[in-house]
């Protein structure tokens, strides 16, 4: 047993601060994909709500930018936010200020389609039958289709929720130095001591990403259930 | 019916753009005051993407570029220190100007552009001269000499690339100076390439190349921890040079770190750098070979 702890660098991880700062690092991750995943729901809602407008412009305009988030990957979305601001018009962002805006600006749009499928699979009827038991436009939206949106969006935008947390260690790119960067300094210090480090602490990470995740899909599997009743 | 609808949702999209728009504005203004400490002297004085000399010091803190994970040029300790040779030479050039260091960790595809941008005002991560690179940043006088080594077993030891049979392979890491300068120099070698570090090692043990070739810091620092292993060529090519690097223009940065290099060689600060930090990788047997002193090279 004390063999396998050495050989898989677990040793390591508990020498030193190595352990608070990985739980440190993980915190960075986890702040910065929890205000993004904020901001995108609330401008998510908003974006799909306009994105049902029968408007050829903002139609157009959601299209574009959709079609942007879906065509980028996040890394050069990231170059440009962080690097690109900095070159062009001489913004200076704080890098993790930098990975807000990026992934705000990719769950926004990923929300935004999310929200209006949820919004155009209420068929009509439901609507018209609304309208013709007398309700009004808002006793018909919060009573009727805002309700069975937000059950259809959940486990969808958990989905994206947790994708948006995965994709945190890109931000390693913009010198940003959050779980899976720390753990990188972490084996590099200890190269020569003990080279099989690696599997010990990129374990550890998987379990760190397990726990913040897991919890956020029992939530939404446990509100799923609650709300089939 | 309709015409009510398209207006209530013309408003609600007039509110996103608002929203929007503030949050952008918001942002930037964000952005700006965490940076306002850094930034006032340069908005009265130029519009460079870089920070002088003048401009650092009256900051109090400057912003160095190292190697978080490059044990032992740039590494953090258990303790979350940073530490290795590059590190040591940065404490020094941050205490002489008389302001506090602030440490960014660099990714090694990073370093011109972080540079270019502002982002830092020096990189001292284990930067090599080239001249590509002199294209794009400004380089200070060198601190440390690097070459290619040759690492092979001791029982059958290459100390010439002519020992290399038809048959035999050397094996490299992708992307690597050795990797280009053997394809380039010696074509009729066979290389076995390996994207890690320790894919190449695992191969390298497990015999499948007579010879592991890649910098001679590597190989040296390899010979001496792995036993039965002889570092048999520990030049091959030309020689470079590791030195510090500022973005390209900022004179009075550039010329105030190569005073302090002139001047460290009256301590010999730079054998103290590496008696403290590489000592423990290299030996001493290597410490002519790899420390230069005074920005001159021998």
């Amino acid at each position: 047993m004390q063999a396998l702890v050495t050989d898989l660098g677990f040793d390591v991880l508990f020498r030193g601060t190595n352990f608070t700062r990985l739980l440190g690092g993980m915190w960075v991750t986890l702040e910065i994909s929890l205000i993004s995943v904020a901001l995108s729901i609330i401008l998510g809602i908003l974006l799909g709500v306009v994105m049902t407008l029968k408007n050829p412009v903002t139609k157009a305009i959601c299209r574009v930018y959709l079609e942007i988030v879906r065509i980028m990957p996040q890394l050069v979305l990231l170059f440009i936010v962080y690097y690109g601001s900095a070159r062009l018009i001489g913004l200076k962002f704080e890098p993790e200020f930098a990975a807000v805006i990026v992934f705000t600006f990719w769950g926004t749009a990923e929300m935004g389609d999310l929200v209006r499928g949820a919004l155009q699979s209420i068929p009509i009827h439901q609507y018209e039958s609304a309208y013709a038991l007398g309700m009004n436009r808002s006793q018909t939206y919060f009573s009727i289709v805002i309700p069975q949106t937000i059950r259809r969006l959940l486990p969808l935008s958990i989905n994206l929720v947790t994708r948006m947390i995965k994709t945190t260690p890109l931000i390693v790119m913009i010198e940003v130095v959050e779980a899976t960067k720390v753990a990188r300094q972490i084996i590099d210090a200890n190269r020569v001591a003990s080279p099989n480090a690696a599997f010990g602490l990129f374990f550890v990470i998987f379990v760190l990403y397990f726990a913040v995740c897991w919890p956020i899909s029992l939530l939404a599997s446990h509100l799923e259930k609650k709300w089939s009743n | 019916m309709y015409m009510k609808n398209t207006k209530l949702f013309k408003l609600l999209a007039l509110a996103v753009a608002v929203l929007m728009v503030v949050g952008v504005m918001a942002g930037c203004s964000k952005a700006t005051e965490a940076d306002k400490g850094e930034t006032t002297a340069n908005s009265d004085s130029s519009d460079t993407i870089y920070r002088s000399l003048d401009e650092i010091k009256e900051s109090g803190s400057i912003k160095i570029g190292v190697f978080s994970d490059k044990n032992p040029f740039g590494f953090v300790d258990e303790n979350g220190e940073y530490q290795g040779y590059d590190v040591y030479f940065a404490r020094r050039i941050a205490k002489d100007l008389g302001v506090e260091v602030e440490f960014v960790s660099t990714e090694a595809a990073n370093r011109v552009e972080a540079l270019q941008t502002g982002k830092v005002d020096i990189i001292l991560a284990n930067f090599t001269v080239t001249e590509e690179r002199a294209q794009q940043v400004d380089f200070a006088l060198p601190y440390m000499n690097v070459a290619l080594g040759v690492v092979s077993p001791s029982d059958k030891a290459i100390t010439d690339l002519s020992q290399i049979g038809t048959d035999d392979a050397v094996i490299v890491i992708s992307g690597t100076t050795a990797e280009i300068y053997l394809e380039e120099n010696n074509p009729e070698i066979t290389l076995k390439k390996y994207d890690t570090y320790s894919d190449a090692k695992t191969a390298f043990e497990n015999g499948q190349g007579v010879a592991w070739a890649n910098d001679n810091t590597e190989v040296i620092a390899y010979a001496n921890t792995v036993d039965g292993y002889t570092v048999g060529i520990p030049k091959l090519g030309s020689d470079d040079t590791i030195a510090p690097a500022v973005t390209k223009g900022n004179e009075s940065l550039l010329n105030w770190i190569n005073d302090e290099i002139k001047s460290l060689a009256d301590e010999q600060f730079f054998h103290k750098d590496y008696e403290e930090t590489l000592v423990d990788t290299y030996g001493k047997d290597y410490e002519e070979e790899l420390v230069v002193e005074g920005g001159v090279i021998k």
